[in-house]
């Protein structure tokens, strides 16, 4: 019991670690909201853009979609940071890390999408262009927010799966919650930094996650 | 286009990591060999005692669920396998890599089977005990095969990600195929090893990727 105590909570490391692995902590949040917001928002970009059933923009999403959906996200990371930089592109850890998760995000969104709104009845077309609605002002007003709401459940929990992802920061140097805690915890041969580390993930994604069990109930039926 | 070739699409390089590369492949089907059945198995019965449960195991069991769904599994890795040493118990990289993906994924999968079994109508019980079934024969001869069922779309879905989940291997220095591009990238100085691991995953799983997307296609269909 001791040994538990004196490797996973000796409070002297822990207070020694908490100010870096809070600044850590800092920027998975950072990493993490920027992911949600540019990787749904180019969803839902490229399913509206599918809406033009343009061949050549159909094949070209439709390929993005394909190889972002289906490749490992540390693939991707590894491929953005130490791939790119021999095409002259050099992200930091932190850029690096937000384009390729809202990437793998933003192919798993568009698909679901753009799988919803072909879900929503053709009849709402119809009855739209019946009250004379324009097809750009049909899609805004009446067939994406039914299109969202079917969508809804599958995106949240996508989101915080692949959010979860920042974690994988570390592979890249990036200095999050997870790459401060192992640098203290191999400076100190003490692994009580990891436990403020896993302390910090629950404080953040079981919100997330109680709130994708609410969406869930309140959307699936 | 001659520097993209050069660089990205090298045939020198490629000749020579390639045995790498295979090695490395084969481990990463190893462990999604051992980890996917172990993860299935035991999320199916954490579902399957929910459903025997009472309601205060029940509400303790969905939180153990949603501690397991919000827990990074890099960071589950990284415990087992940097900080269990302290306790004198050393994991080899595979099997710590098995025991975290098994553990990450009992959550989720646990939930998915929790979802199929709880959408059976209660009647379907009823008729079994009425057909004299004992409530375990019930449940695996008439409740289960219509609660997987219901839920083929998020398993398929699941287990896709798992087994794309195994590259985390890499990190604690378990040498498979994402593993071996970076170590081939290294000392090749040229990140050919890395498009060629990037491509045989993709030509792997893009098959089953793209047949879940169209499992998940029609079950939002069905929704609307």
């Amino acid at each position: 019991m001791q040994k538990i105590i004196d490797n996973y909570l000796n409070w002297e490391i822990l207070k020694e670690a908490f100010p870096e692995v809070l600044a850590g902590f800092w920027v998975t949040v950072q990493a993490s909201l920027a992911v949600i917001v540019i990787g749904l928002l180019t969803g839902l970009a490229l399913a509206v853009l599918r809406c033009l059933r343009n061949r050549v923009i159909d094949g070209v999403i439709t390929t993005f979609i394909e190889i972002f959906r289906t490749l490992p996200q540390l693939v991707v990371l590894i491929f953005v940071y130490f791939g790119l930089p021999y095409l002259g592109i050099t992200l930091s850890p932190f850029l690096a890390t937000v384009f390729g998760l809202s990437a793998v995000l933003s192919a798993f969104a568009a698909e679901i999408f753009w799988a919803s709104i072909v879900a929503v009845p053709k009849g709402q077309w119809e009855a739209a262009t019946a009250l004379a609605f324009k097809p750009w002002r049909t899609l805004a007003f009446i067939i994406l927010p039914q299109a969202v709401r079917l969508a809804l459940p599958l995106v949240t929990n996508r989101s915080i799966a692949i959010t979860k992802g920042t974690a994988l920061g570390v592979a890249v140097s990036m200095q999050e919650t997870l790459g401060s805690a192992q640098s203290i915890m191999s400076i100190k041969a003490n692994p009580s930094p990891l436990t403020l580390a896993a302390f910090f993930y629950l404080l953040f994604f079981i919100p997330l996650v109680a709130f994708s069990r609410y969406v869930e109930r309140r959307f699936s039926h | 286009m001659e520097l993209l070739l050069l660089n990205f699409a090298n045939i020198d390089s490629l000749k020579l990591v390639y045995p790498l590369l295979l090695q490395g492949l084969q481990l990463t089907l190893l462990l999604a060999i051992v980890a996917l059945p172990l993860s299935l198995l035991s999320g199916l019965t954490v579902a399957v005692t929910y459903s025997f449960a009472g309601a205060r195991v029940r509400k303790l069991m969905v939180i153990l669920i949603d501690l397991l769904r919000a827990f990074p599994v890099l960071v589950l890795l990284v415990l087992i396998y940097y900080s269990l040493p302290f306790f004198g118990l050393t994991l080899g990289s595979f099997t710590a890599v098995v025991v975290a993906l098994v553990i990450n994924n009992t959550g989720y999968f646990s939930e998915i089977f929790r979802a199929g079994l709880e959408s059976i109508p209660k009647g379907q019980h009823e008729a079994a005990a009425a057909l004299g079934f004992h409530k375990f024969r019930g449940m695996i001869y008439i409740i289960l095969p219509q609660a997987v069922r219901k839920v083929v779309a998020p398993l398929a879905s699941n287990s896709l990600e798992l087994v794309k989940t195994t590259s985390i291997a890499s990190l604690v220095a378990l040498p498979e195929l994402l593993r071996s591009a970076r170590v081939a990238q290294e000392q090749t100085y040229n990140p050919t090893p890395l498009t060629a691991a990037a491509v045989i995953f993709f030509i792997m799983l893009w098959p089953f990727s793209h047949w879940v997307s169209r499992l998940e296609r029609k079950a939002i269909i069905g929704k609307a």
